[in-house]
């Protein structure tokens, strides 16, 4: 088996508790998960479970209390600069304009700034945000941010691309049309892909592979699935595909008692 | 509306005329052609305003500039550097609690009597304003914000260049407006506790010989060039930030 792209080994995540006590709330524990080059891996699980934890522990920002990260075959210290990240949040600067800000990685690692430049309007093109070089953020809509965002993870061509509930705040219409075009650039680069998302159905239309994450505390994944659609896909119409159903029902099956564990705990807080 | 803000000037100027007509209310509240008199004496007929305004406002600026980059540079520094901000914090309270005019005879004492006391005097009002302001900023940056700056490569460096100061630089510019007028106050309350020039210097001696008149003059002078120097910051501003959403602005698609 070739060397994973981003390897999380028995990864723990205790955080202390607010109240200097000294019960920590342990997020993530033991959870292992390997992603192979090109391959395309959702991970969902009920909300407030550690998600986006095990993804910050992949990009380097988050230090596991223990267990260890390796990328292509290397311990992973400090941020991880082979990755990509596309954050849930607005992640734009809101002084920069469309353009500067797609091309901030460029510029930070010493790109000349006409090749940069260049570059960038080639970027913002492909995510259709053409003519829109010198919009600053506020100027934009949701979904213009977010293309612009997909622009500016991308540009930097990282070998892992890290994506955390990169649409959830997207109309369902936007949404279809940015996966479908997330879809459209993974399969002309074909890098590693770990997309964190609560929507099962997004999750099955995407990937290759679904990892299952139980209800935190202490998450950790509980099942795996491969996902053998055919593609190229349209994520709208592979969801009346008959195996498509068949994936969906055997991974919510798993789910489901997860998401009322999760729930259930999240009543009682 | 411009028409009747200047009515209402209007008004009360023709109030203030008649009724300093009564001898006893003139002398204690000037006239309004006396106080343009005086005006029109410093700029024009005798000029000697110039020398004053000059000094005075040589001080603002100067300690406007000081202030601000001092206020700048510590509040980046204490904003990033926990230790350093957990150390100082109980002394950086107390020195903003105190009346820090009353420094102003220790300045005179330290810098002489020429523009530097009231340079050193405006210097501690414009400071901590400037420096809360910052520290604020640099504390509430967005951890998005940082984290995505951090995953695209940038270095401590870079992060202080593209993000910690652009950042802090809008929370410096809603302070600028106070600080500006609160430069000019240390200015002029300097120059009013001890100094041979400037516009504080000639209320002063206008004030000691009772001449109420050249007093309100002094103060409509300084009120209009503390106006002028408001809209500079404006100017400035604007320029400065124009990638900040504006109010009720709406956004083209």
């Amino acid at each position: 088996m070739p060397e994973a792209a981003l390897l999380l080994e028995n990864i723990t995540c205790t955080f202390a508790s607010n109240d200097g006590g000294k019960v920590g709330y342990t997020a993530v524990k033991n959870a292992s998960l390997a992603i192979a080059p090109g391959e395309f891996v959702s991970v969902v699980g009920p909300t407030g479970c550690g998600k986006s934890t095990l993804l910050n522990v992949g990009a380097g920002l988050l230090a596991p209390s223990s267990g260890q990260v390796k990328v292509f075959g290397k311990p992973l210290h400090g941020v991880n600069h082979r990755a990509g990240y596309m954050f849930q949040g607005e992640a734009l600067m809101p002084w920069r304009s469309a353009l500067s800000n797609v091309t901030a990685g460029l510029e930070f690692a010493g790109v000349p700034a006409a090749q940069a430049q260049e570059q960038g309007r080639e970027w913002l093109k492909r995510v259709g945000l053409g003519g829109f070089e010198n919009r600053y953020p506020h100027q934009m809509s949701g979904g213009m941010r977010k293309r612009a965002m997909l622009a500016q993870t991308l540009i930097r061509d990282p070998d892992v691309i890290l994506m955390d509930e990169p649409f959830s705040a997207l109309d369902v219409q936007t949404r279809q049309l940015m996966e479908n075009e997330v879809l459209d650039l993974w399969m002309a680069k074909r890098k590693a892909v770990l997309f964190i998302t609560h929507d099962l159905d997004e999750a099955i239309a995407m990937s290759d592979r679904v990892v299952v994450l139980s209800a935190g505390p202490a998450t950790h994944p509980i099942g795996e699935f491969d996902i053998d659609l055919p593609r190229p896909r349209d994520v709208a119409e592979v969801r009346t595909n008959p195996r498509f159903v068949e994936l969906h029902k055997a991974i919510w099956d798993v789910l489901r008692e997860e998401v009322l564990k999760g729930y259930a705990q999240q009543k009682r807080a | 509306m411009r028409f009747w803000q200047v009515l209402l000037l209007v008004i009360v100027l023709v109030a203030w005329h008649f009724a300093s007509q009564d001898r006893n209310f003139a002398f204690f509240f000037g006239q309004p052609v006396g106080v343009a008199k005086v005006i029109w004496a410093w700029f024009v007929t005798n000029a000697d305003i110039y020398r004053h305004l000059g000094v005075t406002l040589t001080e603002t600026v100067l300690a406007f500039v000081i202030g601000t980059v001092a206020g700048l540079a510590f509040g980046l520094w204490l904003g990033l550097s926990r230790g350093a901000s957990a150390l100082l914090d109980p002394y950086i309270t107390a020195a903003n609690s105190m009346p820090r005019v009353i420094l102003a005879p220790i300045f005179g004492m330290w810098f002489g009597l020429g523009i530097w006391s009231k340079v050193a005097l405006a210097v501690t009002l414009v400071f901590f304003i400037v420096f809360f302001n910052v520290y604020q900023g640099v504390r509430e940056v967005s951890t998005t914000l940082l984290d995505n700056a951090r995953m695209l490569g940038a270095n401590r460096k870079q992060l202080l260049r593209h993000v910690y100061i652009p950042s802090a630089t809008s929370w410096v510019f809603s302070s600028l407006h106070t600080s500006v007028g609160l430069a000019f106050v240390g200015a002029v309350v300097g120059e009013y506790l001890g100094s041979a020039s400037g516009v504080g210097y000639l209320i002063l001696q206008a004030e000691g010989t009772l001449d109420v008149n050249t007093v309100f003059a002094g103060i409509v002078v300084l009120t209009l060039f503390a106006l002028l120097l408001d809209g500079l910051v404006t100017v400035v501003e604007d320029r400065l930030l124009s990638w900040k959403p504006r109010a009720g602005e709406t956004e083209k698609i």
